[in-house]
Order: structure tokens, then C-alpha cells, then sequence
């Protein structure tokens, strides 16, 4: 009797489950975790005189971390990061507010326009920002043309140029949460918050900002964290003096070889991560809106 | 009516803000589109040299550019593809059945989503040189596809979210067995929620740029292409296809989803 | 009697929808005023101008004499109760309640004497700390009212707020309104589809229909003396007869109607004019013989059994059915059997026809 209850069992229960669940756990197992754990395996391994790797433990690569020069970057990683998180939020708010409560008619196509530009290959666009912002480039030429200004303004390659960059990559990761969370407010809450006697600024602080600070959250993580490894937009716009941690990890890896060393970063850069994502935890933040 | 006045006039800043924000999104998109069609013909390219739609041509003569966007091509449908497959199946099976680590792995999902990319990119590296996998199409669909899984499982799991499971007791009961079921019943009923995820699986595939750097080996794709051509400048022709793969994008969400862009009703 | 509300030629149109059309009302101080009407009559977005969440397109709004279309709702001394609570989810329910003394400034103390006043009011003590999602939908109900009362507004605006309740629930939370509104003296203004609980809880009846006010009166007068046609067919169950008067003699109105003739009283009606005759079932009666004055007779078709009342369902020649109510008990006419209704004169309703059955008036009457 039992033999037979249990056949059946793994029939419709545990043979279905393990077909369909054994190809991601697979994936995650050989694609993800055991890379990472290699990761953090060479960050304590050296190289020797020919760039191999040498599999001796040791703990020069992160004594090499704490140097001034490295310092210095990362410093600047966070701050880069921070500004960048900081306009997203100031522009992406406003105008995720705006289009998410919007009675017009159009308010998908709204919705759309944002996501067009990111179907254009990212670094084309960062290049483009090039031509926008070189000596002779648009920007430049108009402003002459208008007689705002009397010679060409120095826009490119500067630290606020790279920020400018990021904010444009990134500004979509925080204006399509913000937009979710937005949509989901009730507007007879406002309704109501006025009848009371609140003014708009009232209402505001009162009942908008905490009903959709998750957004905010979501929002700030999806943009704080790839900022810190987005070389190529300080590589393109940044001109040598605005590196984030990413472009120090790039570069062990490849004119650098030093694998062992760019492994450290790396590991520095995860746990940084996960910092960040315990403390999105702990105020309130929801893992689920990450995925949007 | 003082009042109406007031509500105009947020109405109209409203409007110059949202306007300023789309052109600010815009404004390289139109760079790009302006400079394929330059008549420069020496790097880096940037000087404006009058107008002419050559680059459009001369694009197809640029054998190395098309092969990276073959393999682009190639490389997201395949992805897309598999990563459909196993993240449809493995969203479809968590949310059915109960067994031990089911947190983990749902935990563990959400590592590719939330890391860096760059830290994935090194990741595989180093594991493919370890196991000593050649770099190439085999590594950059492998790493496409491990990037692309959990954004499908997120999609079909919103959508399993609603969803009635009682209607695959009723095929059970009807008669079918659990394959029919699943083909008949499950996969339609999710249908949005999976085309959804693939939809993002494709997108983020051919956009890949940090991690393709790493695991490409000698293979190009077509971002990484670009960013070659930035080094020494990119010429009309990159231009001209990426104004070209922009129409394309938009003229295919416009036929699959017409209905977005007429007035809501 | 002091009107603490008015309105003046009040429309509101948007694009090409006239939803409230030249509204007149004058609301008094105390009362308890009901908007009643069919959904898409006005009625809500009229109260909505009230509070001031919808601007009229013209016309004035005066509360104790100071017009408001200008002033934004955190500017009027009047508090709403919306159809769906609207409680703030994200704080308590002492936070709910405190709020609109919060943007007062008024200070804490008085604040936490306050609320703890109106939580015991509205029987929510102990549920300071709680949040909108642990409560029911009647202890919602209640933090709603008591968040809106505690403000001590001139005029309190309901909208439909009990719909989402029970049956049971909303019948206890209609006294519940009632009592409140008479303990405070505070004027309630309040909107509802519900004929049965306007007619319980109201002073006065406001009825609405297609964006234009139809009647104006205490539910007696309305039961009783409807004005028009549709405040005769929506406020409880009648019989419509449309017909012309025949003849006017001293207080008997002779009526012609499609299948004969019949007998009202009233004042302001000249002959010939056109009329639409309101009947209760409750007032009608049948003979087996024809009696003076009517000529219309009738086929017994059904009875509806209701428990302490039948409805009996006849039907005319011309295939209209009419609604008899007999008490249980009395004795019948059998089923196919031909009877004569007839009633008093007095308990006749006669209304100017306003409709545009004039048309189909014409080919179905002879005039005297």
C-alpha cells in the first residue's frame, strides 16, 4: 500500500517539481554561486611574473585595497553614485508623478516614450552625448548662435559630465517604480487629506511621500548600485578623472591582469552591495519590487 | 476663477517639465539619427559635412559590423529562448510545488538582478577559464541566459499571481494528464506574463554591454563592436545601423501592440 | 430659518455633458438633507462642488452667506465622508481621526481630549493604535465619520457611505447617522441611490434626476405629492395612467385615458390639458361592477405573496399591468377574473405631463 501511494507521489509531485525547477537551480548553482565562491576564492591568490595566477592563500590584494590611490576612488565611486541617485530622484519623481496621474489620453504612450530611448545600444548613446557636449558640439554651437555665451563652454570631460552620463542611463530605473508605486495611490486619499484642511504641501509630506517612499527605495537601489560599476560611462564621458569602482575592477581584468587583484575589487563591490540591500531591507523595502 | 487659472498654469509647467525631461531623454537619439546621415568621411567623424544617406549603403559593406550584429541576433534569440524555457518552468514549478530550499533558490535569484554587472561579467570569466570553456557564442549565450532567467521568472511569477489553478483541476479532471495540461491550459493562461519576461530577456540581451566584455573571447557582438568604434570614432555607418535597429524596435512593439498608441478609450 | 447653504444657478458641464443643470437649493441650518437619485444624476458631483473637489462651470455656492467657488477644500469649513472611507492606510487610527485638527495647529493636549471624545462618540475606544486594515467595514465606517466630525464642520457631506455595508449593518448605521446628526446639530447634506434609507433618515428629500432638481420636499410631501412623473415612479411603487382631462367639474377631474376614463382631484389643471395620473397600489381598490367615474376594467392576473401584504397584478386591455395591495386575509378575486379598480379621488396624484408622450397621447385618447 505505501509502495504504491508513494509511486504515485513522486509521479505528480516530485518528478514534475524537479523537471521544472532542476534547470534554474542548475543555472543558478554553476552560473552564479560557483563563480562568485571562485571569485572570492582568487581574491586571496597572487600572480607570479608571467600574470598566472598562482593558488597560494594570500592577503596582499586586499592590503593593496586600502591604498590612498584606491581610496580615492572609491570615495569618489560613492559620491559619483550619490549625486546621480540624488537628481534621478529629483527629476524622476516630478515627472514619474505627472505622467502616472495623468487623466490624458494618452498616458501609455507617455508611458512608452520612456522606454524607446533604451532600445538604442546604451554606449551610442552615451557617445552621442559627445557630440552634444564637445567644443563644437550642439550644445556649444546653439549657445554661441543665441549669444549666451561668448566662447565655446568646457562641458566634456569632467567629473559632472560622467554624472550626467549615469543619470542618463539610469533615470529609467527610477522613474519606472516610482511610476508603479505612484499609480497605485488612491486618489480620494488626496481628496480627502484636502477636505481636512491640508494644504498641498501637506498632503504631500502627509500622505504622497510615505505611500510611495517604497518606490523611492526600489528606485534608489536600482540606480545607487550599477552606478558604482558602470566604467564605460566614465571611460566615455569621464575623461580619466571620474572612475568609479567599476573601471578599477575593468581594468585588472584586462590591460591590468592582475585577475587576483580585480577579484578583491569585485568583492569589495558585492559586499558594498549587500550592505546597501540590508539597509533597503530594513526600511521597509520589498525584494519583489526589484524585479520590476 | 481664480482657481481654474491656477490649475491652468500648473498645467502648463507641468507640461514644459515632462517636455524638457522627454528631450533630454531624446536629445542623443537625435544625434545618433543626425550623424548617420553626415558626409564626413575621416575620424573621428564628429565634423558636420553636409547631408547624405550613403552611410546607409556603404553600412553593407561593413562586413565586420553585420557579422557582430548576426551575432548579437543569433546570440538573443537563443537566450531568449532558453532562458524562456527554464525561467517558464522553473516560476511555474515554485509556485506549485513545496520542497526544501525553495527560499534559497528564490533568494538566489535575485543575485543577478541586484549585483552589478561588471561582478557577474569577471564572475563568469573566471569560471570559464578555470574550466577552461574557450571564450565565445557558447559563453556569451551561457552568461546571456543566466542574466535573462530570473527577470522571466519575475514576469510569469506577477502573472501567476492571479492566477486560478483551479482550472487545471478541471483539464485533470476532463480527462488530460499533466503535459496536455500544462500546454493546454497553464501556458496560454500565462501567456502575457511569459511573452512579457522573453520581450525583457530580448532587450537586455542585445543591449548587453559589461557583460559580453568580459566573456566574449575574439566573438563580436554588436555593442561591443561599438565600443571599439568609440575608441577611434565612430563612423556614419554605426550611426545608420542603429537608426535602422530603432525603427525596427519601434515598428515591431507598434504592430504587436498597436492598441497602446491609439487614444485610450 | 437660517440657510447655511445655498446654491445659485449652479451647472456643471463637462465637454459636452451637462451633468448639473441650473440648480437651485437652499439648505437649512440643522436639517438633515438628502440628494437622492439614480446614478448619473447630479447628485454627487453636486455635493463634490460643495466640498469643492469640482468647480461649478458657473452659478454660485454660499455657505452661512460667504460664497466659496473660490476656495479650495482646505479652505471651507466643511468635511466629507467619502463612499470609500479614504482612511489613510500608512497611520493609525488616532492619526486619521487627529488629522484635521493637525493642520489646525491645534495644539496636543487638546488634540489627544478631543479624540479620545470622538472615538468614544463613534464606540472605537481602544482602537487608537490599530490601523485602517485590521478594522471592518462598519469600524471603518466610523473612523470615517468620527475623522470628519471632530473637525466640528458647519455641514458634514456624505457620500452613499453606506453602500459597501451590509444589510443589517447599514439599517443600525442609518439610526446611528441619524442620532449623531441630531445630537451635534450639525447639518448633514448627504447622497444616496437608496430611496428606502432617504425616506428614514432625511428632514428633507432633494430629488435628482438627469442633472435638474425634481422636487424639493420632507418624505411625506414626496411620498404623498410628487411633482413630476419620475419622483412619482422612483419613490416607492404607483400606478401611471397618462391621459388628458376631459372634464373639470367643481372638485371632480375626469380624466381620459387609453382604456377609458378615470377620476382625480387637484388644483391648476384646466381641460384638455395633458396629465399623468399617480395611483399607490396601496390606495387602490376593485369592484366587480363598474363604479362611477371609471370605466377602465381589468383581468386578475397573478398575486404576489409578501408575507403580511399580496400584490395583486392585473393587467388593462391595453396590456399595462397594474399593482393592487391588499392586506393578507382579505378576500380575493379569482385568477382570470375580470374586476374594475377604482380609488378615492383625493388619492389620486395629478401631474402636469411634462414627458413627451403628448405624441403617443394623441393617437390613443378621445377627447370628450
Amino acid at each position: 500500500m505505501r509502495k504504491k501511494h508513494s509511486k504515485h507521489e513522486w509521479k505528480s509531485n516530485t518528478l514534475p517539481s524537479i523537471v521544472m525547477v532542476g534547470p534554474v537551480t542548475l543555472l543558478l548553482l554553476f552560473l552564479v554561486v560557483a563563480p562568485l565562491i571562485f571569485v572570492a576564492v582568487m581574491s586571496f591568490c597572487r600572480t607570479d611574473q608571467y600574470y598566472n595566477v598562482v593558488y597560494q592563500f594570500s592577503v596582499e590584494n586586499y592590503i593593496k585595497l586600502f591604498n590612498a590611490d584606491y581610496v580615492k576612488i572609491y570615495g569618489q565611486s560613492i559620491i559619483i553614485a550619490l549625486l546621480t541617485t540624488i537628481i534621478c530622484i529629483l527629476v524622476g519623481y516630478p515627472f514619474a508623478y505627472i505622467i502616472a496621474r495623468t487623466k490624458s489620453k494618452r498616458k501609455q504612450l507617455l508611458y512608452m516614450l520612456v522606454i524607446i530611448p533604451f532600445w538604442t545600444n546604451s554606449l551610442i548613446r552615451i557617445y552621442g552625448w559627445r557630440s552634444l557636449l564637445g567644443t563644437n558640439g550642439w550644445i556649444n554651437t546653439v549657445l554661441q548662435f543665441l549669444h549666451l555665451t561668448d566662447g565655446p563652454l568646457d562641458l566634456l570631460y569632467k567629473q559632472g559630465t560622467t554624472v550626467l552620463g549615469m543619470v542618463y542611463c539610469l533615470i529609467p530605473f527610477m522613474i519606472l517604480p516610482l511610476y508603479t508605486a505612484i499609480e497605485k495611490l488612491d486618489g480620494s486619499l488626496l481628496e480627502a487629506s484636502s477636505d481636512l484642511g491640508a494644504k498641498p504641501v501637506s498632503t504631500f509630506l502627509e500622505v504622497i511621500l510615505p505611500l510611495t517612499s517604497s518606490g523611492i527605495f526600489s528606485g534608489s537601489i536600482m540606480v545607487f548600485i550599477p552606478c558604482l560599476g558602470y566604467f564605460f560611462v566614465s571611460n566615455i564621458l569621464g575623461g580619466g578623472n571620474s572612475d568609479v569602482i567599476g573601471n578599477l575592477i575593468e581594468r585588472q581584468f584586462k590591460s591590468g591582469n592582475n585577475w587576483p587583484l580585480g577579484a578583491a575589487l569585485s568583492i569589495i563591490l558585492i559586499i558594498v552591495t549587500l550592505i546597501l540591500v540590508k539597509i533597503y531591507q530594513k526600511m521597509g523595502g520589498d525584494m519583489e519590487s526589484l524585479g520590476v | 476663477m481664480k482657481r481654474r487659472r491656477k490649475e491652468k498654469m500648473h498645467k502648463r509647467i507641468n507640461v514644459i517639465f515632462c517636455a524638457l525631461v522627454y528631450t533630454f531623454l531624446f536629445l542623443p537619439i537625435s544625434v545618433i539619427v543626425v550623424n548617420s546621415m553626415n558626409a564626413t568621411t575621416s575620424k573621428p567623424y564628429l565634423a558636420w559635412k553636409g547631408f547624405t544617406l550613403d552611410w546607409y549603403v556603404k553600412l553593407w559593406d561593413n562586413t565586420a559590423l553585420l557579422e557582430a550584429f548576426g551575432n548579437t541576433m543569433i546570440i538573443a534569440i537563443v537566450s531568449t529562448i532558453l532562458a524562456t524555457i527554464i525561467g517558464t518552468l522553473g516560476a511555474v514549478g515554485m509556485y506549485k510545488y513545496k520542497f526544501k530550499g525553495k527560499g534559497i533558490i528564490d533568494g538566489l535569484l535575485y543575485i543577478p538582478v541586484v549585483i552589478p554587472e561588471i561582478v557577474l561579467g569577471i564572475s563568469l570569466l573566471t569560471i570559464f577559464a578555470r574550466v577552461d570553456i574557450p571564450r565565445g557564442m557558447l559563453t556569451l549565450i551561457l552568461a546571456h541566459v543566466t542574466f535573462c532567467v530570473p527577470y522571466v521568472i519575475f514576469n510569469v511569477r506577477a502573472r501567476l499571481a492571479g492566477y486560478d489553478s483551479s482550472i487545471e483541476e478541471a483539464s485533470l479532471d476532463l480527462g488530460a494528464n499533466r503535459i496536455v495540461t500544462f500546454f493546454e491550459i497553464t501556458l496560454p493562461v500565462l501567456a502575457p506574463g511569459i511573452s512579457g519576461g522573453a520581450l525583457l530577456a530580448f532587450t537586455l540581451s542585445i543591449d548587453d554591454v559589461i557583460i559580453s566584455y568580459f566573456v566574449n573571447g575574439q566573438t563580436m557582438t554588436y555593442p561591443l563592436k561599438v565600443m571599439e568604434s568609440i575608441k577611434s570614432g565612430v563612423a556614419p555607418d554605426v550611426n545608420a545601423l542603429s537608426t535602422i535597429i530603432l525603427i525596427g524596435t519601434i515598428l515591431f512593439v507598434i504592430l504587436t501592440q498597436g492598441n497602446l498608441f491609439k487614444k485610450a478609450k | 430659518m437660517k440657510y447655511i447653504v445655498e446654491l445659485d444657478g449652479v451647472n456643471k458641464i463637462y465637454g459636452t455633458n451637462h451633468v448639473v443643470k441650473d440648480l437651485n437649493l437652499k439648505v437649512e441650518e440643522g436639517e438633515f438633507l438628502t440628494l437622492l437619485g439614480s446614478s448619473g444624476c447630479g447628485k454627487t458631483t453636486t455635493l463634490r462642488m460643495i466640498a469643492g473637489f469640482e468647480e461649478p462651470t458657473n452659478g454660485s455656492i454660499r455657505v452661512e452667506g460667504e460664497s466659496i467657488e473660490e476656495k479650495e477644500p482646505f479652505e471651507r469649513n466643511v468635511n466629507t465622508v467619502f463612499q470609500s472611507y479614504a482612511l489613510f492606510p500608512h497611520k493609525t487610527i488616532y492619526d486619521n481621526i487627529a488629522y484635521g485638527l493637525k493642520m489646525k495647529k491645534v495644539p496636543k493636549q487638546e488634540i489627544k481630549q478631543r479624540v479620545t471624545e470622538m472615538m468614544e462618540l463613534v464606540q472605537l475606544e481602544g482602537f487608537e493604535k490599530r490601523y485602517p486594515s485590521q478594522l471592518s467595514g462598519g469600524q471603518k465606517q466610523r473612523v470615517a465619520i468620527a475623522r470628519a466630525l471632530i473637525n466640528r464642520p458647519r455641514v458634514l457631506l456624505l457620500d452613499e457611505p453606506l453602500g459597501a455595508l451590509d444589510l443589517k449593518l447599514r439599517k443600525q448605521m442609518q439610526l446611528e447617522l441619524k442620532r449623531l446628526q441630531k445630537k451635534l446639530n450639525i447639518t448633514f447634506i448627504y447622497v444616496t441611490h437608496d430611496q428606502e434609507e432617504a425616506l428614514t433618515m432625511s428632514d428633507r428629500i432633494a430629488i435628482m434626476h438627469d442633472g435638474i432638481l425634481d422636487q424639493l420636499g420632507t418624505p411625506t410631501e414626496i411620498y404623498e405629492c410628487p411633482k413630476t412623473k419620475f419622483v412619482a415612479t422612483f419613490i416607492g411603487e404607483t400606478n401611471i395612467f397618462d391621459g388628458a382631462i376631459a372634464s373639470i367639474e367643481g372638485g371632480d377631474i375626469l380624466v381620459n385615458i387609453e382604456n377609458g376614463s378615470i377620476l382625480g382631484t387637484g388644483d391648476g389643471f384646466k381641460s384638455g390639458e395633458y396629465i399623468t395620473v399617480s395611483v399607490r397600489p396601496e390606495k387602490m381598490a376593485f369592484s366587480e361592477t363598474p363604479v362611477d367615474g371609471f370605466s377602465i376594467s381589468a383581468v386578475v392576473k397573478d398575486y404576489v405573496y409578501v408575507g403580511s401584504i399580496i400584490k395583486c397584478i392585473v393587467v388593462l386591455p391595453n396590456g399595462n399591468e397594474l399593482k393592487i395591495e391588499r392586506l393578507a386575509g382579505d378576500t380575493l378575486p379569482q385568477l382570470g377574473s375580470t374586476i374594475y379598480p377604482y380609488w378615492k379621488k383625493e388619492d389620486a396624484v395629478l401631474i402636469h405631463n411634462q414627458d413627451n408622450l403628448i405624441f403617443e397621447a394623441i393617437e390613443n385618447i378621445t377627447l370628450g
